[in-house]
């Protein structure tokens, strides 16, 4: 066998009749399989280099320190109008208990980020992820590799969960913090009157923050779907952040009363139910099943427009 | 007179060992189409009728104009497009039904280098080999220096790909096809953008790597390029394959051209027409015609030109040239086909 380059040994051989003791992947191309990774360990392999591509840019890191900064600034703006004087009560939920317990800043930043700011976020990674790869040409590298694109998309759509599950995280725990320094914290009044200990009101909170990730898995999968009908990253990502703030609209209008049980919205603001003792787990369970089923018919369409479609970007 | 050397052995020496060096393929072709046809949605043909035949270690020149369907073929392939109809194996394997076992077993350049632009040379290396399941992992680090080092890119590993200068993503994405061991090499222009030291570079690369084995499908319009480095060429034309085989083969297949100066000029091409040259025209400072194949012997000509006093002055054989053929197959036309 020659190897012009004694640097290079296992990319240069090719060769079947001698293969190089010295370098594990030498050999030709179809003896690799011999050391084969397992399935999982090569799919988790996949998932961390696709985090890592997430976490990687730039955009993506502001945006989660935008949600800390906005969460931090309902704390300060609750802190200044509180010591204004105590005529707190109106506005939305919780922002008037974040004064008695600064565990509640976390439940008030999350409906806070819940209808805007956190499916913004989730829908620009969504709708990056496979627009993003065909408009600079990698999906086609990555297709030719080869990934399997079943696998590609279904590594896309845990990776933005994940994406989803870090935003909702910086806020409660962005929360959770400020609410300790800015706030008297203790045992919990919980929606239902009852009080409960600190730490069990940190589980809820746990709880409440893993119901909204199980929302913006919606928003994940419709930016996935949007994003493998395009090859402008921008374009899916404007869409997604679009359709989900007309689907909140057209929760609004009462005309549409009818249709409101079936959008995938309805159900978001539902985790007040996790703050009741006993928890009310029938309208949270509600809103889970709706999003599983909105899940499968968007990663349903999205995996049939993937597997096939030709890739000419 | 002008031959293009090469030519005359390198497809002999490499037509018929090519099987023997590969006694574990089960086909005697690296790659090979059959009516391979694409139409695109807005009933464009792109693709027709292709029957594509690369043998096991040639080095197989995919030529045609821009927009004649090398890619859109070179993507059908791989399995990026589906095909209307006809079929495609790789290495004996139907592509896309088996694409999984063995495009591992391909490297490819399409269409130009692509990588993210915000990550290092070596990052998108990285994140081309965690892509791959049927590498071991735990080889990666040395198999992404090797591919660095065989394209001369390790001192750019850790810029960024966005300030690589053309040249430098061509080599980026040279080193991704290589960054394991493989029986195929898809190669879309990859030469383009580079200067004429990273021109002779992957030149000799090419060779290396067909000397080691692999099979490479390399497409070009450079056909200096093709006559110094490849065994079989395919011509494209319009979406149709117009001529394939050896180098040699095909270019046998274009008419020698002779030129002479000579004093008496309308003598000297009554002599030629006479001798059965065809196309004879009075040039400048003599005259000039074709020989076809079966045509008069050239050493006959001279004896005819000299009885016939003409006063030949020199006489020069030209030898049908890659891009003679070329011209001649795909048109002069310098417009990309609607």
């Amino acid at each position: 066998m020659s190897v012009p380059d004694a640097t290079s040994p296992d990319a240069t051989a090719p060769d079947a009749t001698s293969p190089d003791p010295t370098s594990p992947a030498a050999g030709p191309a179809a003896s690799e399989q011999g050391r084969r990774p397992s399935a999982a360990r090569a799919d988790l392999r996949l998932l961390r280099s696709e985090m890592a591509l997430v976490l990687s840019r730039r955009r993506n890191l502001v945006m989660l320190g935008v949600l800390v900064l906005l969460t931090a600034l309902v704390g300060v703006g609750i802190e200044l109008a509180s010591s204004d004087g105590p005529d707190g009560g109106g506005g939305p939920p919780f922002l008037a208990t974040v004064t008695e317990n600064g565990l509640f800043l976390a439940f008030a930043a999350l409906t806070a980020s819940l209808p805007v700011f956190l499916p913004l976020v989730v829908a620009v990674v969504a709708g990056e992820s496979v627009a993003g790869e065909a408009s600079n040409g990698t999906l086609r590298y990555l297709l030719v590799t080869p990934v399997d694109r079943t696998r590609l998309l279904a590594v896309k759509l845990v990776a933005t969960v994940l994406y989803a599950a870090l935003a909702a995280l910086a806020v409660s725990l962005t929360g959770v913090v400020v609410g300790l320094l800015l706030f008297p914290v203790g045992d919990v009044v919980l929606l239902s009157g009852t009080t409960a200990p600190y730490a069990e009101g940190l589980l809820r909170l746990a709880a409440v923050t893993a119901y909204v990730v199980a929302m913006l898995t919606t928003v994940a999968a419709l930016g996935l779907l949007v994003s493998t009908l395009t090859e402008v990253p921008v374009a899916a990502m404007s869409a997604t952040a679009i359709v989900v703030v007309l689907v909140q609209i057209m929760g609004q209008v009462p005309q549409l009363s009818w249709l409101h049980p079936w959008l995938f919205t309805d159900g978001w603001l539902r985790f007040a139910d996790l703050l009741r003792d006993p928890v009310a787990d029938d309208g949270v369970a509600g809103g889970l099943l709706l999003q599983l089923g909105w899940v499968v018919v968007l990663v349903a369409a999205a995996w049939a427009r993937m597997t096939s479609k030709d890739v000419t970007s | 007179m002008t031959t293009p050397a090469p030519a005359a052995t390198r497809p002999a020496a490499r037509s018929t060992p090519e099987r023997d060096a590969r006694p574990g393929a089960d086909a005697d072709l690296a790659v090979a189409t059959s009516g391979l046809t694409k139409r695109f949605r807005g009933g464009q043909v792109a693709v027709s009728d292709l029957d594509l035949r690369v043998p096991h270690g040639a080095v197989y020149g995919f030529l045609g104009p821009n927009g004649s369907g090398k890619t859109t073929t070179i993507r059908m392939l791989l399995g990026l497009v589906a095909p209307t109809s006809g079929t495609v194996r790789l290495l004996g394997e139907d592509v896309p039904a088996a694409r999984a076992r063995v495009l591992p077993r391909v490297g490819a350049l399409v269409e130009g280098p692509a990588f993210h632009p915000y990550l290092s040379g070596a990052a998108n290396l990285r994140r081309t080999d965690a892509a791959d399941r049927t590498v071991d992992p735990r080889t990666s680090g040395r198999r992404i220096a090797a591919a660095l080092d065989r394209v001369g890119l390790t001192a750019a590993a850790g810029k960024r790909f966005r300030v690589y200068s053309l040249g430098m993503k061509q080599r980026l994405g040279l080193a991704a096809a290589l960054l394991r061991p493989r029986d195929l090499l898809v190669l879309d222009e990859p030469t383009n953008g580079l200067d004429p030291q990273g021109t002779r570079e992957v030149r000799a690369l090419v060779r290396e790597l067909a000397a080691e084995g692999t099979t490479v499908l390399v497409s070009t319009h450079l056909l200096a390029e093709v006559e110094q480095l490849c065994s079989h060429v395919g011509v494209m034309s319009a979406g149709r394959l117009v001529a394939q085989g050896t180098l040699a083969d095909v270019t046998a297949a274009t008419p020698t051209r002779v030129a002479l100066e000579a004093r008496d000029r309308e003598g000297a091409a009554r002599v030629l027409a006479a001798a059965g040259v065809v196309g004879v025209a009075i040039t400048e400072d003599g005259a000039a015609g074709e020989l076809t194949a079966g045509g008069p012997d050239p050493e006959r000509l001279l004896v005819d030109l000299v009885g016939a006093g003409v006063g030949v002055r020199q006489l020069r054989l030209e030898r049908g040239t890659l891009e003679d053929l070329f011209v001649d197959l795909t048109g002069e036309g310098f417009d990309v086909r609607a």
